[in-house]
């Protein structure tokens, strides 16, 4: 009888050899693999093709990568689109058979982009598929949906031609319902964090859902259906400490996320395109799939800050997860250099504040600094715990 | 071609000149001093189709977001406090340096003018009609509306256009297709609906097509003036082409602007055809990339000083607010401009609107780098260049986005290129000495030496 922790050793296991996880499937099923570089592209479709694996495509977090960035993309951009595109040039990529972005930040585009036309010039390595999806910017604007629904329609196609086959109703009843599935028990798992004692850390839950973007779906929902069944009853022998809630884009620092857990706290909640971001919201049922589609990612997700203007609906969002999980304290990780995270942090930081919510911002590179994050998240937790004597 | 020789053409101050400058001077006064003649005020940035608004009536007046935020970098001065008022508000300095400008004027109730008079009260916009298209723009009014509120209890309503639908540059790269044409269209025609219920006004058809076709004619006549850059000796050389072509960035739906380059583009065919350079010695011509440091314009009078090397302008100067078309000879031409009776109703015209404006040259790199990379290799051999200067802009993402990848391309080409760092607004982040042996390196990489001075 598997239990939790065995599920969760295996959701590790993945996303510390997400590589291999990838080039082993290929070699199973013979189907293709395709890189996404934000969560606004429509798994759906892939899904929908049967043998294609979606995986976002992910920073290596070693300095190694930024000699071979530095042709392609400006050191004023954000690390993390730098070293996603670093990790194609060093070839940790090569198993891909195609790459698709939806439209996302100018940062992401660069490394899109580097990889779709100097791949080939510079490395000799070609994709059968490259594809932009111009997912809108607007999408607190009515003309967003039916626009999406046209890109994703677009899409659809291009994806067809790629794989010679029309995907008919079925087959995209059939991605929405895998895509869905995931999203249904990724949402049940963060209900379980709202517990005074949550049955699960916030290192255990981001590898959760870091696994997502990197498994096949079909088999990786059978394994959370498992987990989200053992997890009721499961009793982790630690203190729940501090009750903190991280905000952020890519977020996969799982080392440095166990760390500040270890330092007396659990992050219970997070609003970040590695968490509740890329789950939050279903795609409805309606006859036009389309349609159904373009609203889960215009109306239903929550917005990446790129996208919410002109009013601010992710701060909604952020003020109802910080009070139904009960958060004590949030921790704000930007990249450095993320316009769309940095343009939100006084606003973030005011609510949080208003609702008693104490905020603290730390600055993400390539690698994470624990030494001196270590002495400020500490500092941060004496905050917290209203010690107003040091010594 | 370089000119290892010194010649000498005739020059001449533009005779157009003063009327720039009392243009530019008057719209920052009339915005200033819109509500004492009873009118209306809105903000956004100098691509937000501002010949909308002007379907609300004669008395409307706007400040477009970047060259506010480019006038205030001229003043480093008043810039630094800005910028330090930003800061002090929690605003990371990486962030668009003219955001940072305009953030910090709001934040310190101050205005600056044209000539560099600042006066106290920051005058609010009644409206924010914005578009978006880098990470900032929208974004950027979002924290004017929040400062706003804060300081002075007032909420701007505000409206804005999501421009990303891809490139549209006919016979060379177009992803236009009709749905996204309709995606920006339908924005653009919910948004007149929205501005007559925040303004309480009726909304005027025919002003509206008057301004459209104002600035689709200003835009083109603008895009011909930088034609007759290709000639040689170059007529104007970039930095007074950067007091030109910002009456575009400001009023290009008035028919003050209209007039203006209908002028401007006279004395320039006359300059060309008397043989009249910008710069006395013409040896080498280059273009630049992305704003330019705007407090440290010398280095353009350096370099035609020192080697006789013009810039005869950018892909940003010519296509920022100049409107373009491929013709079917493959060089780059004026946009040529529809008949006025085309725009026949509110929405034709709004449909030939959005579709002009997505034709900008200045948008398709966002989405990618090649069509940037293409257009920058005519400009090349149209222009007759002999290298090219990119700023790696560290004050403005939007226009920074991709450019190494454009360098390659350009390289991969043949084209000499350098880069110099700086940034467009924050001077903190230009050392000038640096820039000018960067650039002395590169007119030694083309065969030059500076001109002996008698």
């Amino acid at each position: 009888m598997v239990n939790a922790d065995e599920i969760l050793n295996e959701f590790k296991e993945v996303v510390e050899k997400r590589h291999e996880y990838a080039k082993a499937w290929k070699e199973r099923t013979n189907g293709k693999v395709v890189g996404y570089f934000c969560t606004y592209t429509p798994e759906e479709i892939f899904y929908a093709a049967d043998n294609i694996l979606p995986v976002r495509v992910a920073p290596g977090h070693a300095l190694e990568g930024m000699g071979v960035v530095e042709p392609y993309i400006y050191s004023m951009f954000c690390p993390l689109c730098r070293d996603c595109c670093a990790q194609g040039f060093l070839g940790r990529y090569d198993y891909l058979d195609g790459i698709c972005i939806g439209q996302s930040c100018i940062h992401m585009r660069q490394a899109f982009n580097a990889w779709r036309h100097y791949m080939k010039e510079d490395r000799g390595k070609d994709y059968e598929f490259k594809y932009y999806i111009y997912v809108p910017h607007g999408v607190q604007n009515p003309p967003a949906v039916p626009y999406m629904a046209a890109e994703v329609a677009e899409f659809k196609r291009a994806v067809e031609k790629w794989i010679g086959k029309t995907l008919t109703d079925a087959d995209m009843d059939k991605g929405i319902k895998i895509m869905n599935r995931t999203r249904q028990l990724l949402t049940q798992l963060y209900e379980f964090r709202k517990r005074d004692d949550p049955p699960i850390t916030g290192t255990e839950a981001l590898y959760t859902v870091l696994a997502a973007m990197y498994m096949d779906k079909r088999e990786y929902n059978d394994k959370l259906e498992q987990l989200v069944k053992l997890l009721p009853d499961r009793k982790l022998d630690r203190q729940t400490g501090f009750r903190l809630m991280t905000l952020s884009s890519l977020n996969d620092h799982v080392d440095f996320i166990h760390k500040v857990e270890e330092l007396g706290s659990t992050v219970v909640i997070d609003e970040q395109c590695t968490g509740i971001r890329y789950f939050w919201g279903e795609v409805p049922e309606k006859p036009d799939r389309m349609m159904a589609i373009a609203e889960r990612y215009i109306l239903k997700r929550i917005p990446c800050p790129a996208k919410d203007w002109p009013e601010r609906w992710r701060l909604e969002h952020v003020k109802r997860l910080a009070k139904e999980w009960n958060v004590k304290g949030a921790l704000y990780l930007q990249y450095k250099f993320c316009d769309p995270h940095e343009l939100d942090v006084v606003a973030v930081r005011d609510a949080l504040n208003e609702m008693g919510i104490p905020m603290y911002f730390l600055e993400l590179d390539v690698t994470v600094p624990w030494g001196q994050f270590r002495t400020r998240v500490e500092a941060f937790f004496e905050a917290l715990g209203g010690i107003e004597e040091l010594f | 071609m370089v000119r290892k020789d010194v010649p000498e053409y005739p020059t001449e101050p533009l005779k157009c000149w003063d009327e720039a400058k009392a243009l530019r001077r008057k719209y920052y006064e009339d915005y200033l001093t819109a509500k004492e003649k009873g009118g209306i005020r809105w903000a956004g940035g100098a691509w937000s189709f501002s010949a909308i608004p002007e379907g609300l009536g004669d008395d409307v007046y706007c400040i477009t977001s970047e060259p506010y935020g480019a006038t205030i970098a001229f003043f480093k001065e008043f810039a630094m406090k800005c910028q330090e008022a930003t800061e002090a508000a929690g605003y990371a300095r990486d962030l668009c340096a003219y955001m940072r400008n305009y953030w910090g004027s709001e934040l310190r109730d101050e205005y600056i003018l044209a000539d560099g008079r600042i006066v106290k009260g920051f005058p609010l916009p009644d409206f924010i009609w914005q578009d978006h298209i880098c990470c900032s723009h929208a974004k950027w009014y979002q924290v004017v509306r929040e400062i706003a509120k804060k300081k002075h209890g007032k909420d701007i309503p505000m409206y804005c256009i999501d421009v990303s639908v891809g490139p549209h540059i006919p016979r060379l790269h177009d992803e236009l297709t009709d749905w996204r044409l309709e995606y920006v269209t339908k924005q653009l025609l919910d948004g007149i609906e929205w501005l007559e219920k925040v303004t309480g006004r009726r909304f005027d058809d025919k002003r509206m097509i008057d301004a459209i076709y104002n600035e689709m004619r200003s835009t083109s006549l603008w895009a011909e003036i930088c034609t007759l850059n290709a000639n040689v000796p170059a007529p104007l050389d970039e930095k007074t082409m950067y007091s030109l072509y910002v009456l575009g960035t400001l009023m290009k739906h008035k028919k003050e602007c209209v007039e203006f380059y209908e002028k401007l583009l006279a004395e320039v065919k006359d300059r060309v055809r008397r043989g009249i350079a910008a710069c006395k010695h013409e040896r080498c011509r280059i273009i630049t990339d992305t704003q330019p440091p705007w407090g440290f314009l010398s280095i353009f009078r350096y370099l035609e000083r020192e080697y006789g090397c013009v810039s005869v302008g950018s892909l940003y100067t010519f296509g920022l607010i100049g409107m373009w078309e491929v013709k079917e000879d493959g060089t780059l031409g004026p946009k040529t401009v529809p008949p006025k009776s085309a725009l026949k109703d509110r929405e034709t015209a709004v449909r030939m609107y959005a579709e002009w404006m997505l034709n900008k040259p200045e948008w398709p790199h966002f989405f990618n780098p090649r069509v940037k990379s293409d257009l920058l290799i005519k400009i090349a051999k149209q222009w007759k260049l002999d290298g090219v200067a990119l700023h790696y802009n560290r004050g403005c993402e939007g226009l920074s986005v991709h450019i190494t990848q454009n360098r390659l391309d350009l390289l991969r080409a043949g084209i000499p290129v350098m880069v110099f760092e700086g940034n467009m607004g924050d001077e903190r982040e230009f050392d000038m000495p640096r820039t000018l042996a960067r650039f002395d390196m590169f007119m030694e990489s083309l065969g030059l030496s500076k001109i002996k001075k008698e």
